[in-house]
């Protein structure tokens, strides 16, 4: 087997957490597919930084490349270079982590190298196959890749981060570009616009270690800042909504956790107001602890709470804010 | 403009699914099927778009057994013009899809290509991407808005951190999110008009597409599930088991 290739991204030079997750799968991969070791690629500006960083992280070596190219991400651009970098570093394996931009980019890799890929993983079974979820996680598959080159994205949440090694750094390089012919600026790469991004004044939410998640009950967007951000604040918490809530206006979409949404898992998870449908289950049932409020009894969530409290969460969560705020004081 | 909408049958996500005793598969004997809910979106974004004048015509494609034609019959009593029925019996994996609908795109003159993110059963979202790289356009996944401006679409994204609004000339592949628009009913007189309207039944063997899988199912297994905790009588009761018991605040 080649090597394995990590595509690891970073917000301006800063490593994701999630791609130090999708470094560790990579590690396990490697040692199940009996690979030649691990090399990791870097987009983008920062990329340098980042690279440098990566190098202490138990890898041979790693390339990056902050080409104008790669300024704001776009599928084809990163896809091709990813492309590149595992020929010119023989790697078999692609490895990222499954967030928006491995989940948009992957595939295209698969395309170029002629792999077989595998989405969202969750676990690097003893033989070799892959553990992943299918039907919103009600179902686990133990997959094999049939292919010499494969690509594998990864679910941040059931891996842990990997560690810096006391070893010394792997050889950082730029990555040449002019081994693709069609990499450079072309027509079809297309134009970002821009954005439209939540203000991040809380921690981000598929790192948190707590989670407060509002659901359609909370009614308004008024109502949701009035109960959820308080009681998320005292908690030092990030905020999380369900798809009914995104839906309706009360959150931003990329706050939305399940099957469609974002998968946590962090340490508490607090769903208020959520009735606990499969697909909300689907992005928060790997929590540690999780309590729910909801005023219905019979409402699914409380079949996956730890703690269940029946009652108004108009009356409750503002005093669990008051009671968690007498406690971190 | 012409637009192809390819469509995945999927089981109703409502239903409590069961494993075959031997674990290979899902039992599928008598369940209710329904399109994929990010292909019925990405059937009444194509819909909106030929009734605001853009597109001129809009073509279904599914792969699959013989009775995958209600969904596209379905799908036709909703609004769109023709469908292809691609049969084939055994395993797809998002692989095969991709080459074959390359093959179908191929075969007409289609400026876009309008299918959902992921299918919600076997949940890869890898199928409108593939495509996109194997007939080397560009693409716009996770879309939430869509709008066509002259020669290329403007997609608004749903990315991690909130939208990202991405212009790509045509044709392209466009991939639809959950808040893209709200899928109508087809209503009954549509349904009896639908049979009527073109339908083609083609195999992949036809369009010269090689039925090999890569991604091979090896087992399937439910996940034990949580167990219910306990229920709380007040706040204070609360709090203070997240402090003493679950040992988290
Ligand atoms: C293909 C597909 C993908 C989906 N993906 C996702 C996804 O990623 N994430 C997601 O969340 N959903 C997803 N959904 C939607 C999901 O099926 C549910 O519709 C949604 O999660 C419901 O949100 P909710 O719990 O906020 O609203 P509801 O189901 O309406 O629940 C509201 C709850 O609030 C309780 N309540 C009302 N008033 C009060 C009060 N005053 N005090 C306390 N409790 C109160 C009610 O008892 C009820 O249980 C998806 C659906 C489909 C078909």
């Amino acid at each position: 087997m080649g090597k394995v290739l990590v595509f690891v991204q970073h917000d301006q030079g800063r490593v994701l957490k999630g791609s130090l997750c999708a470094l560790s799968a990579a590690r396990q991969l490697a040692t199940a597919w009996g690979s030649e070791g691990i090399v990791a690629l870097v987009l983008g500006p920062g990329a340098k930084t980042a690279a440098d960083e990566v190098s202490h992280f138990g890898v041979q070596s790693v390339l990056y490349s902050d080409s104008p190219l790669f300024e704001r991400y776009r599928s084809e651009p990163y896809g091709r270079a990813i492309a590149l970098a595992a020929s010119q570093l023989g790697a078999s394996t692609v490895v990222a982590l499954a967030n928006s931009t491995g989940k948009d980019c992957l595939p295209r890799v698969s395309v170029l190298l002629d792999a077989a890929q595998a989405s969202d993983i969750t676990a690097v079974n003893g033989d070799g196959t892959l553990k992943r979820p299918m039907y919103a996680g009600n179902i686990m598959a133990d997959v094999e890749l049939q292919s010499a080159n494969r690509v594998v994205s990864v679910r941040g949440t059931a891996f842990p981060p990997a560690e810096r090694g006391s070893a010394p750094p792997g050889s950082v390089g730029e990555l040449p570009l002019a081994g693709d012919a069609e990499l450079h600026e072309q027509p079809r790469f297309g134009e970002v616009l821009g954005y439209e991004l939540s203000k991040a004044e809380r921690p981000e939410l598929a790192d948190a270690e707590i989670v407060v998640s509002g659901g359609r009950a909370l009614a308004s967007a008024e109502n949701f800042q009035k109960v959820i951000f308080p009681l998320a604040d005292a908690l030092k918490a990030a905020v999380g909504a369900s798809r009914a809530a995104v839906d309706s206006g009360y959150a931003p979409n990329d706050w939305q956790v399940g099957q469609t949404g974002k998968v946590v898992a962090p340490n508490l998870y607090i769903a208020v107001g959520i009735s606990g449908a499969i697909q909300h289950l689907a992005g928060m049932k790997d929590s540690k602890v999780i309590v729910a409020i909801n005023k219905d009894p019979d409402a699914p969530i409380f079949e996956v709470a730890d703690y269940g409290l029946v009652a108004d969460l108009f009356q409750v969560a503002p005093e669990l804010t008051t009671a968690v705020a007498g406690i971190r004081s | 403009m012409k637009i192809l909408v390819p469509i995945k049958r999927v089981p109703d996500w409502q239903i409590k699914l069961k494993l075959l005793p031997d674990g290979s598969g899902v039992q599928t004997d008598g369940i209710k099927w329904i399109i994929n809910t990010f292909d019925e979106i990405a059937v009444e974004e194509a819909i909106r778009l030929k009734e605001r004048g853009i597109a001129s015509e809009i073509v279904l494609v599914s792969i699959g057994p013989a009775d995958v034609r209600q969904r596209l019959e379905y799908a036709l009593a909703m609004g769109a013009d023709s469908a292809i029925l691609v049969k084939h019996d055994g395993p797809v994996d998002s692989d095969l899809a991709s080459r074959a609908l390359a093959a179908v795109f191929k075969r007409g003159d289609y400026a876009l290509v309008l299918m959902g993110k992921q299918a919600i059963d076997s949940d890869s979202g890898q199928t409108a991407q593939l495509l996109a790289a194997r007939l080397n356009l560009p693409q716009a996944c996770f879309a939430s808005k869509v709008a066509i401006d002259g020669g290329a679409a403007v997609v608004t994204r749903e990315v991690d951190g909130g939208l990202e609004t991405l212009k790509i000339p045509l044709p392209c592949v466009v991939s639809t999110d959950l808040r893209l628009n709200e899928p109508r009913y087809a209503a009954l007189p549509n349904l009896m008009k639908a049979k009527k309207k073109p339908f083609e039944e083609t195999s992949l063997e036809a369009l010269g597409v090689a039925q090999e899988v890569k991604v091979r199912v090896k087992a399937l297994s439910i996940p034990l599930g949580r167990k219910a905790g306990k229920k709380v009588a007040s706040v204070a009761e609360l709090v203070s088991a997240l402090q003493n018991e679950a040992k988290v605040l």
